[in-house]
């Protein structure tokens, strides 16, 4: 293996750090009418009538959208597979507004300045509506979010809007009751997790124009624009082959460009005006009005034997999916699917619960999505039980945890949105993951020591798992195309946001083709040009797109066989490729020569090949992660000292590139433990707005991330490659909490993990 | 109202809005290397370089730079200190998402002009204003690290 398995530089590296026009407002034409969205003040509301009168006699208005003059056509703006696993609950504008920030009215200028002027002019009278602000509260409550007629959802997904339910989800395995009863110990305990945002760098961005057939193309910071595409075309009411959605260089997503945002809007400005049109959204818009992680509930109730072994493990949920619920089935099943196979010893296991519409911004998607969530609750409640049990935490993992070539029923039965997969993990390394996480933290010695003084040290840890792509559902395709030099380019629909995924496929190709990385030119994504891909979400890329690309590889190389065959005129057996040239016994010429003379010469026609890649499973990622903490018992402040990170993604296609996914996941797994807080005034107003309000952890927050990747093969992935996207992110609030458990002995149950909260438990104990 | 800039070596007399900041008069003129990623002051991803001195161009009024020297990436990719910033940030794959880069390469830029022997927590101090959440900020210390010959 020359290409793979090796730390190359990013593909796209130089012009990024060197400031190369390539995001989406950089590319946005220079007459855009800009686009700006008057938003909700009231967290619920009925629109009685909107004056846009004196707006539109502004000089160098262009264009006003309310509800009055927009398609009413029903849709969710999350971008997933198709049929649809979220419910059908938003027009482009309505006459409702459901949480501050939603969208009331749009208006088009010439500059930014009369665009602003523009929004101030617009007269709306509301009804204001008694909202639902606490998620608890929302099943049953009087007042009902979406009461509108035409609300729906696939007949796979329960959801029941007249509760404010967006989907329900149950299932279980074995007598739960029964195992509960014969347990030795049991643990039973109820924890919250926040909504946390996406603090992606780039804001969203779009623009749009009307190429010169008349079709509508869209360029977008997002990350999945065949889903973008399929979107736009039905809340536009317009044939998907109207539309082209073009991914420019992303700016960071992390799942939070996994919908529509602005499109629909610069698409209608474009399509009633003819005219280019741009919006960027302001960081106080992204936080206010594109959408969070789930906040959700859990209660968990485990039972285990004196000697450790887990018989039963309960967990009944609670999920806040904000306004609209995008995501909400999906987001809750993963909660369970991603957690609970890890402990596959069980005799009963049950899930289930609910997703619940607030007058909240919405929730959607985010890395790790309803795994960290469920980890939280669950690695806490693992560690209660040891302490119980009077075990070492890491021996009760050790105990109960999945290992290589096992399997869990959970696989088979739940899966994202729909059932899942049965499988067995071919490659699993966690219990190689544990022990050599707890050598590096010095476990032994720092979980017995004594703990005494003012400053208290402490070690938590906490396992995790991922999946590599959606199992059966999402695919992804890539096509390879000879260039007349020997180089080929790449065209995928896969998208890089900053993984480096360009970079990585690009790998995977040149490992192929026995050729050098920098003969590969990738290109990705446009829905006009490249093949279809789902997008960059559910750790999917390396894997799915992944193979995709090593099938379209093996086709290329078959194909520049079959060519040098005909060429030498003798049976394609007798023919060679080694990357630079083909060969027959007693004649060679080199690939570059080849491709001249099938391009200009002989023989004349192109070579490409195509390459589609669904997963028939999802192999799982492994993590264990330890955190070291030092608490100070006069203040409550915490200090993470280190963080141990050790994971199992297979075999590394870019070492360097798959690090900086678990050191970046593990930053913000970090922020959603310790630092990042949503705050709301009492009528639903979102307080932590900006970044001065909300604290994503800063550069001297961060202190000291140890990252190893231990060496596995998977043998369904490509070079034996699995995820490695999500992982990172999940085991930090767990770990920590732990931690501080074992360092001052108070549990703290809902995130973030505060000084304010400790202190209090301190005060408590 | 008309001001004076030599932007990366180049003398302009730009038009502007007595209200407009310097990160969108830059961008208007081209600069895209100049990024907006908040409204507060507080992303560091679009600091330029004034006179030397790293500013955030969100926040400083174009009127206020009149007659100074405004410095971005662009304005760079010659120097040899630019190259080899970089060329540590590509080699750790800290170069994630790439939109933080820019202002952080220029930031790193100007503290190796302004501090002398810096220790790593000198340097986190230095950069603290630059968010990224893409790379935990873990493997841009590595390679900002090597840039400085420093050892950990
Ligand atoms: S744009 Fe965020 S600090 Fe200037
Ligand atoms: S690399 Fe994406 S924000 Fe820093």
């Amino acid at each position: 293996m020359k290409e793979v398995k090796s730390s190359i530089k990013k593909v796209d590296g130089y012009g990024l750090v060197s400031g190369k026009p390539v995001y989406t407002d950089d590319l946005a034409p220079k007459n855009s009418l800009v686009v700006k969205i008057l938003r909700s003040p009231h967290a619920f509301a009925k629109i009685k009538n909107i004056d846009t009168t004196k707006a539109e006699q502004l000089d160098g208005v262009e264009c006003i959208l309310t509800y009055k003059n927009v398609p009413r056509n029903i849709f969710t703006r999350a971008g997933q597979g198709y049929p649809e696993p979220s419910p059908y609950d938003k027009y482009i504008l309505d006459e409702y507004v459901r949480y501050v920030g939603d969208e009331v009215a749009v208006v088009a200028a010439r500059d930014e300045y009369t665009a602003e002027k523009a929004l101030e002019l617009l007269e709306v009278e509301y009804e204001i509506l008694e909202p639902v602000l606490d998620f608890e509260k929302s099943k049953g409550s009087k007042s009902i979010i979406h009461p509108e007629k035409d609300y729906q959802s696939e007949s796979f997904v329960s959801s029941d809007p007249k509760n404010n339910i967006a989907a329900t989800y149950e299932m279980s395995i074995g007598d739960i009751e029964k195992e509960i009863e014969n347990s030795d110990v049991v643990v039973k305990d109820r924890f919250y997790t926040q909504a946390q945002a996406h603090v992606m760098m780039e804001p969203h961005a779009a623009y749009s124009y009307m190429d010169m057939q008349g079709r509508l193309v869209v360029v977008t910071s997002t990350q999945v624009p065949f889903h973008v595409r399929r979107i736009l075309a039905r809340a536009l009411g317009l044939p998907i082959k109207k539309i082209r959605v073009i991914k420019p260089r992303v700016g960071g997503g992390f799942g939070g460009k996994q919908a529509i945002h602005g499109e629909p809007y610069v698409a209608l400005v474009t399509l009633k005006t003819g005219k280019p049109a741009k919006v960027y959204y302001t960081r106080k818009e992204v936080f206010e009005s594109t959408y969070t992680r789930h906040p959700m509930r859990f209660d968990v109730t485990i039972g285990a034997d004196k000697d450790g072994r887990i018989k039963v493990i309960d967990v009944r949920g609670l999920s806040d999916t904000g306004a609209y619920g995008e995501h909400a089935l999906t987001t809750f099943m993963v909660a369970g699917s991603k957690v609970l196979p890890m402990y596959n010893k069980v005799k009963a296991v049950r899930f289930g619960g609910d997703v619940v519409y607030t007058n909240h911004p919405p929730a959607g998607a985010f890395r790790g999505y309803g795994a960290i969530q469920a980890n939280f609750a669950i690695e806490s409640a693992m560690d209660m039980l040891a302490y119980k049990l009077n075990m070492d935490p890491v021996k009760l993992r050790e105990i109960n945890m999945i290992r290589e070539n096992e399997t869990s029923p959970i696989f088979k039965i739940m899966g994202e949105g729909r059932e899942g997969v049965d499988m067995i993990v071919r490659s699993c390394k966690l219990d190689e993951c544990v022990e050599k996480g707890a050598k590096k933290i010095d476990w032994e010695n720092k979980f017995k020591t004594k703990k005494e003084g003012k400053k208290v040290k402490g070690v938590g840890m906490a396992i995790a798992m991922q999946g590599s792509g959606i199992a059966k559902i999402d695919m992804g395709a890539a096509t390879l195309k000879l260039n007349e030099d020997g180089s080929f380019n790449l065209l995928i629909g896969a998208t890089d946001i900053g993984t480096g995924s360009d970079t990585i496929l690009s790998q995977i190709a040149a490992e192929v083709l026995n050729v050098p990385t920098e003969n590969i030119i990738p290109y990705s994504s446009d829905t006009d040009v490249t093949p279809f891909d789902v997008g960059a979400y559910a750790s999917s890329t390396t894997y799915v797109s992944g193979n995709a690309v090593r099938k379209a590889a093996e086709k290329m190389k078959e194909e520049i066989i079959k060519a040098g065959a005909e060429y030498f005129e003798v049976p394609v057996e007798e023919v060679e490729f080694d990357g630079k040239e083909i060969k027959t016994k007693d004649n060679k010429i080199t690939l570059q020569k080849l491709a001249e003379i099938l391009y200009y010469n002989e023989n004349q026609k192109q070579l490409s090949a195509t390459g589609s890649y669904v997963g028939e499973e999802s192999p799982p990622p492994f993590m264990a992660g330890y955190a070291e903490v030092e608490v100070d018992i006069e203040t409550g402040k915490i200090d993470l000292l280190n963080y141990v990170a050790v994971v199992d993604c297979g075999t590394p296609i870019n070492p360097n590139l798959a690090k900086v996914q678990v050191e970046g996941g593990l930053a913000q797994g970090i922020g959603m433990a310790m630092y990042e807080e949503v705050k709301y005034d009492k009528n639903g107003r979102l307080l932590t707005n900006n970044l001065l309000n909300y604290k994503i952890p800063s550069r001297v927050d961060i202190k000291n991330l140890e990252v190893e990747l231990v060496d596995s093969y998977e043998p369904t992935g490509p070079f034996g490659a699995k995820s490695v996207g999500e992982i990172g992110i999940d085991t930090p609030p767990a770990a920590i909490a732990n931690a501080i458990y074992n360092a001052v002995g108070v549990r703290i149950k809902d995130l973030p993990i505060t000084p304010e909260k400790v202190l209090k438990a301190l005060k408590n104990k | 109202m008309k001001i004076a800039l030599t932007i990366n070596n180049v003398k302009k007399e730009v038009e502007i809005s007595p209200s407009e900041f310097l990160l969108d008069v830059l961008r208007r003129l081209d600069y895209m290397s100049v990024k907006k990623g908040c409204d507060t002051g507080t992303c560091g991803v679009c600091t330029v370089l004034m006179d030397g001195k790293p500013v955030l161009s969100c926040s400083v009024l174009a009127a206020s730079a009149d007659g100074h020297e405004i410095t971005t990436i662009e304005g760079l990719s010659e120097d040899p200190e630019f190259k080899a910033i970089s060329n540590a940030l590509l080699e750790e794959g800290a170069d994630q998402c790439g939109f933080c880069s820019p202002g952080l390469i220029l930031n790193v830029y100007a503290m190796k002009k302004e501090l002398k022997n810096p220790s790593e927590e000198d340097m986190k101090k230095y950069l603290v204003g630059n968010l990224c959440r893409c790379t935990g900020y873990v493997p841009q210390m590595r390679a900002i690290k090597k840039y400085f010959e420093v050892k950990a």
